[in-house]
């Protein structure tokens, strides 16, 4: 059985990531389990070093690189070693040329699928699918990345956080690097700006691992108490549903939702031309909003939604004004009657066209 | 005897009359004015602002052509941004004056079918915007009193490049 995988997540060096990776490994070694040190960066922290002191540390491969001796981690050893859990400091390091996994992430990769627990840190700037916006931010290009599935298929995803001001404390103090290297450090990589961009980045990585890991597990409305809101509007291939998809997303924005839409087509019933263009227009306003847009092909629309509400944890359904005429509703029932008998503890809202309260004069 | 099956008789009638125009009364649903298909198609792009009086003039040429009014908001993603990044700050401001076109045509009884469309400028989004759907006329509206509107040379782009005919709409002085 795969080892099970937390990753610590912080906004730069110095937040305390490796030192509470040690602390956690301290913790699990109080509750008995069997711990060691794969790899830990040598920081020159004594603080750090001291918290190191009673953990066994697997003695790691060196590699000559030109005239440089190199150290990395022994992945075999742990291996050999078989412990219950393996500290793993910097997941994104590129390995020395020779080793047989080019990135360490790939080094625990191995020690997982052995079966040993990992817990290991990172930094946010390393994060592929950043590397343009952390350029633009910092004007420094990171070269040591890793690919975003490392954390999406991680079991948790921790942020290590601190402000940037109490970071900058921390540099001043000398508890990050030696005091000269951090004094250039302070005037460059580390501006309060530069950080606290970077602390959102982090801040945002770790509540989208949560709302992703929401999303892909089944909630079952009735036990699990959701935290946040989420709406969900059923859209059709017409010009209306533009104005409702926004509507729905202004209404989201409000209640700090996710948005999701949602079309049900019928099986067999190919789209018309206009169909067509309104449901590719519809997908590119749902990119635009920042929802998300579900294509659902089922004849049974009322099951189908309760179906899509339940697995993305809904907490509020949009829908435009049913065109159904009287007598279609007296036959076949009413669509909104029958969502609110489906969707027990479900607020359910009914968008009107504005222009249409001209109607209500007398 | 006669009489209580006579009463009998007129109350089921008029039960019956009373369901019939329950079901047949004309509905009280919402207005949805009727698109026909193959309908022509009316384009007003605009992004930032839009003169009520270009509003005006499109909706009375959408009801000329007897046509769908497809006002566009068109947003320019910058180059720091992804292209499919959301851009909500943005959709702020482009809500309620789409909002308002819609509902200034469906008023006038012009069908609407409102889009925004992204891009990295102006014209890459209009562009992109006519590459996937048909528009049988194109508005594009110039400056009043040098806000809004397209620039003299994204309106020269946009009648070198547009696909369909295209009216340059130049707010009446006053009204700027």
């Amino acid at each position: 059985m795969r080892g099970h995988y937390r990753i610590l997540l912080g906004m730069a060096a110095g937040v305390g990531k490796t030192y509470r990776m040690l602390q956690e490994g301290r913790q699990a070694q109080a509750e008995g389990r069997d711990v060691v040190i794969g790899y830990l960066e040598p920081h020159d922290r004594p603080e750090t070093a001291a918290l190191a002191e009673g953990i066994e540390v697997v003695p790691r491969l060196r590699a000559q690189h030109g005239t440089l001796e190199l150290e990395e981690m022994d992945v075999d050893a742990v291996i050999r070693r078989a412990p219950e859990l393996a500290l793993v400091d910097e997941l994104a390091h590129t390995n020395a040329p020779g080793m047989r996994n080019e990135k360490r992430y790939q080094d625990i990769d191995e020690v997982l699928n052995a079966g040993i627990d990992v817990i290991s840190t990172v930094n946010v700037q390393h994060l592929e699918s950043l590397n343009d916006s952390i350029a633009e931010l910092t004007d420094i290009r990171v070269r040591e990345t890793f690919p975003d599935r490392i954390l999406e298929e991680a079991d948790e995803v921790v942020l290590v956080d601190l402000t940037p001001e109490a970071l900058q404390k921390r540099m001043l103090a000398g508890k990050v690097y030696p005091k000269e290297r951090a004094e250039i450090a302070l005037q460059n990589f580390f501006r309060v700006e530069k950080l606290s961009a970077l602390r959102e980045l982090a801040l945002r990585e770790v509540a989208e691992d949560v709302g992703a890991r929401r999303q892909s597990t089944v909630l079952d409305p009735l036990s699990v108490q959701a935290v946040a809101e989420r709406v969900l509007v059923l859209v059709t291939p017409e010009p209306r549903s533009q104005r409702l998809l926004r509507r729905a997303w202004r209404s989201a924005e409000r209640l700090g939702a996710e948005l999701d839409a949602l079309w049900v087509h019928k099986p067999g019933k190919p789209l018309a031309e206009e169909e067509q263009v309104s449901l590719a227009a519809l997908r590119r306003l749902a990119i635009v909003l920042g929802a998300h847009f579900v294509e659902e092909e089922d004849g049974d629309l009322v099951g189908t939604v309760r179906r899509v509400v339940y697995e993305r944890g809904s907490t509020y359904v949009f829908l435009g004004t049913p065109d159904e005429r009287r007598w279609i509703e007296v036959v076949r029932g009413s669509l909104v009657s029958a969502l609110v008998r489906e969707l027990p503890g479900i607020d359910i809202r009914v968008v009107a066209n504005r222009a249409d309260r001209e109607e209500l004069r007398p | 005897m006669t009489a209580l099956v006579a009463v009998l008789a007129v109350l089921v009638v008029a039960l019956a009359a009373a369901l019939v125009a329950m079901l047949v009364r004309r509905n009280r649903h919402p207005r949805r004015l009727p698109v026909n298909r193959g309908a022509r198609r009316v384009l007003v792009a605009f992004s930032g602002r839009l003169d009520p009086t270009v509003v005006e003039a499109a909706i009375r040429i959408a009801r000329a052509d007897e046509a769908v009014l497809v006002p566009a908001y068109l947003l320019v993603v910058p180059l720091r941004y992804g292209e499919d990044s959301p851009l909500r700050d943005e959709v702020e401001l482009a809500m309620p004056l789409l909002e308002a076109v819609e509902h200034a045509a469906l008023r006038a009884g012009v069908p609407v079918d409102a889009r925004i469309e992204k891009g990295r400028t102006l014209t890459h989004a209009l562009k992109r915007l006519w590459e996937v759907e048909r528009f049988d006329r194109i508005i594009a509206p110039a400056p009043t009193n040098g806000h809004g509107g397209f620039t003299e040379k994204e309106l020269a782009w946009v009648l070198t490049h547009a696909p369909a005919e295209t009216v340059v709409l130049k707010p009446m002085p006053a009204a700027a």
